[in-house]
């Protein structure tokens, strides 16, 4: 918006006659030469893997290769069916849904909260310490950064057990990463400290955004820092504040693989497995080409009709969207 | 802000940057435990942990870390696939944008709809898996490169934000000059989109620097291993031994002195490998990102603001 105020009113006169003069065919071929690499790239890695979703709806022998797509039979809604009678199916939805229902829940406010307090910080130059600092586990990839966890959490030596079994809190090590309990507090956990800081930077932003006049008339009308958190600040950043939910409501299918399989082990499974690896593992591990590709259709449909639903609740409730 | 210096707010200030310091300790703690276990003797780890600094110190991790002819290939193959797809694909999304936000470009509705259907719609990992073998590059460098050479249309609209911040005279009497596309977007467009140039660069940086996910669907030769996936995998082989182990203590001890010694007992074990290779690896990131934070602050913002 800021960037916007920059542009100068229409300086040059005609301005439209002038921008008609270059429809001429120069001009469009130098712009189709700066396209075509980008839409060739779509295409391609975008568009092409689009017809194997035909293969969720057939049977499919991976030894056919890419013809087979198009000549092996129909088996109409076999796939589907197969999945959800595999003894891995519920567990896997309770999974998905747990991590990332819980994960939000408890990482949004804690999110929000802190970027709240972050932005009550009056010195400069500590809050652009603090953000340095926070953003750093951001950087770190996820084999890195669970990693280090899985180090830290270690029932041989690891530092989090040892200090737990020196101050007598627990009688023998905790097995963090192989006993299934602990699995969707570890991913909620480990995502949540990696991205606080990261994730602060939009709301600080929004905040930034605010009329510092409306906190100066709040607080001469006798309101406290809190009325004014709740009654300024808090509306002033609804509208990101409910893109972010709406996305989070449409990402509820789509686990961070990434993190997930790092902090995978055969002893976890139970409650780690969930939607996005267990299409690596049926479909790249076990080569069943057709039912992976249908898990993976549901997932995508399913996810862009609660992308829709919840951007529709967004406007209904707060008359703020994504679109 | 306005604000008196009463107790309550001296309290408030106070915890305030109280828990902020916890935050930080929190979020970088793991990092820097890493980096004391990697820089301490190995053996002496195992009869307790390091907290602040390292007990008996040596390189003799690092050492061997940095000596090993796999990770050298494996950071050659990573520096230069992140080199090369970065600059590349800045260019190539940068040009798209730059074309695509031409008001008298010819049927820009339609590169609209193929912009925003590869928003919405993929294939997914399995159809990805078999155009990679189609093509031929499954277990290929090129598998590396080819498919992130378009850093995708979301990009594009931050790009396109930026270049609306441009004043249209620019263009206009660059165009009265005679300037060909290419001249504009070379010698006016790009150098003035310095700040989105430098932000996205460091997003596709650091996403190709940290993804092991093509390493893992998409190749099987060792050669072809990234730093990332050379550490997935050091990682996973040194759980099952520890399971093993640790299951192995509960019936029987002297099995999992065995094993004990099998990870290691002198300077260097299993572990200190493991933290180092892990430190190494973050280095580039950690080098860099505070120094590109001032870009990125800006790209985010633009994103969310104006995206």
């Amino acid at each position: 918006m800021k960037l916007a105020k920059e542009k100068p009113a229409g300086t040059l006169a005609g301005r439209r006659k002038g921008y008609a003069l270059q429809r001429d065919w120069r001009t469009q071929a130098e712009l189709l030469i700066m396209l075509w690499p980008a839409v060739a790239l779509i295409v391609v890695f975008n568009f092409f893997p689009l017809f194997g979703l035909l293969m969720a709806f057939k049977d499919y022998d991976p030894i056919s290769g890419i013809e087979g797509i198009f000549t092996s039979p129909w088996n109409r809604f076999e796939n589907f069916t197969m999945i959800f009678h595999d003894f891995q199916f519920w567990p896997m939805v309770r999974n998905t849904l747990g991590i990332n229902l819980l994960g939000s829940l408890v990482g949004i406010p804690v999110t929000l909260g802190f970027a709240l307090l972050l932005n009550e910080i009056v010195s400069a130059k500590f809050k652009s310490l603090i953000q340095t600092v926070t953003y750093l586990p951001h950087f770190l990839s996820w084999v890195i950064y669970g990693g280090l966890f899985i180090t830290l959490l270690n029932p041989q030596g690891g530092i989090v057990n040892y200090v737990l079994t020196e101050l007598h809190l627990v009688d023998k090590p905790i097995q963090f990463l192989a006993d299934p309990h602990y699995f969707w507090g570890l991913a909620i956990t480990t995502n949540l400290l990696k991205d606080i800081g990261w994730g602060a930077i939009l709301y600080l932003a929004a905040m930034s955004g605010i009329e510092q006049s409306l906190y100066e008339a709040a607080a001469i009308d006798g309101a406290g820092r809190f009325k004014r958190m709740r009654h300024i600040t808090i509306p002033g950043i609804l509208p990101t504040l409910m893109i972010l939910i709406i996305f989070a409501v449409s990402g509820m299918l789509n686990n961070n693989f990434t993190q997930i399989y790092v902090l995978q082990n055969s002893l976890n499974m139970q409650a780690s497995q969930v939607i996005d690896t267990y299409v690596y593992q049926i479909g790249l591990l076990q080569f069943q080409f057709d039912a992976a590709t249908a898990i993976g259709l549901m997932k995508s449909v399913l996810a862009l009709v609660l992308l829709v639903g919840a951007n529709y609740a967004s406007n209904k409730l707060t008359k703020s969207g994504l679109f | 802000m306005v604000g008196g210096k009463s107790p309550g707010e001296r309290l408030f200030y106070l915890l305030n940057a109280a828990i902020m310091v916890v935050i930080m300790v929190v979020t970088v703690y793991p990092f820097w435990y890493a980096l004391i276990s990697s820089l301490n003797h190995g053996a002496d780890l195992q009869h307790g942990p390091v907290f602040a600094w390292p007990r008996s110190f040596t390189w003799a991790s690092w050492r061997t870390v940095l000596a090993d002819p796999g990770l050298l290939q494996a950071a050659w193959i990573t520096i230069s696939r992140t080199v090369i797809v970065t600059v590349v694909s800045i260019l190539y999304t940068a040009m798209f944008a730059y074309a695509f936000s031409r008001p008298y470009l010819k049927g820009r509705r339609w590169y609209m709809a193929i912009g925003f259907t590869s928003m919405y719609f993929s294939g997914g990992l399995i159809p990805s898996f078999m155009l990679m073998n189609w093509l031929h590059l499954y277990d290929s460098y090129w598998v590396y490169i080819l498919p992130s050479l378009f850093s995708g249309f979301w990009n594009v609209i931050i790009f396109n934000a930026n270049y609306k911040a441009i004043p249209d005279a620019l263009f206009e009497s660059a165009k009265l000059d005679g300037a060909s596309e290419f001249a504009i977007f070379f010698r006016i467009v790009l150098p003035l989109s310095k700040p989105v140039l430098a932000a996205l660069s460091i997003f596709t940086a650091v996403g190709i620097w940290n993804d092991y996910g093509t390493t893992l669907y998409f190749t099987q030769s060792e050669h072809l291993q990234t730093l990332q996936y050379m550490i997935l995998k050091l990682l996973q082989t040194s759980s099952a031994v520890e399971q093993l182990s640790s299951s192995a203590a509960l019936s029987n001890p002297s099995i999992s002195q065995l094993l004990a010694l099998a990870q290691g007992n002198g300077e260097i074990t299993s572990q200190t490998i493991e933290l180092a290779s892990m430190v190494i690896a973050s280095i580039p990131m950690i080098i860099m990102y505070p120094f590109a934070q001032r870009f990125f602050i800006k790209g985010v913002l633009l994103g969310s603001v104006k995206g």
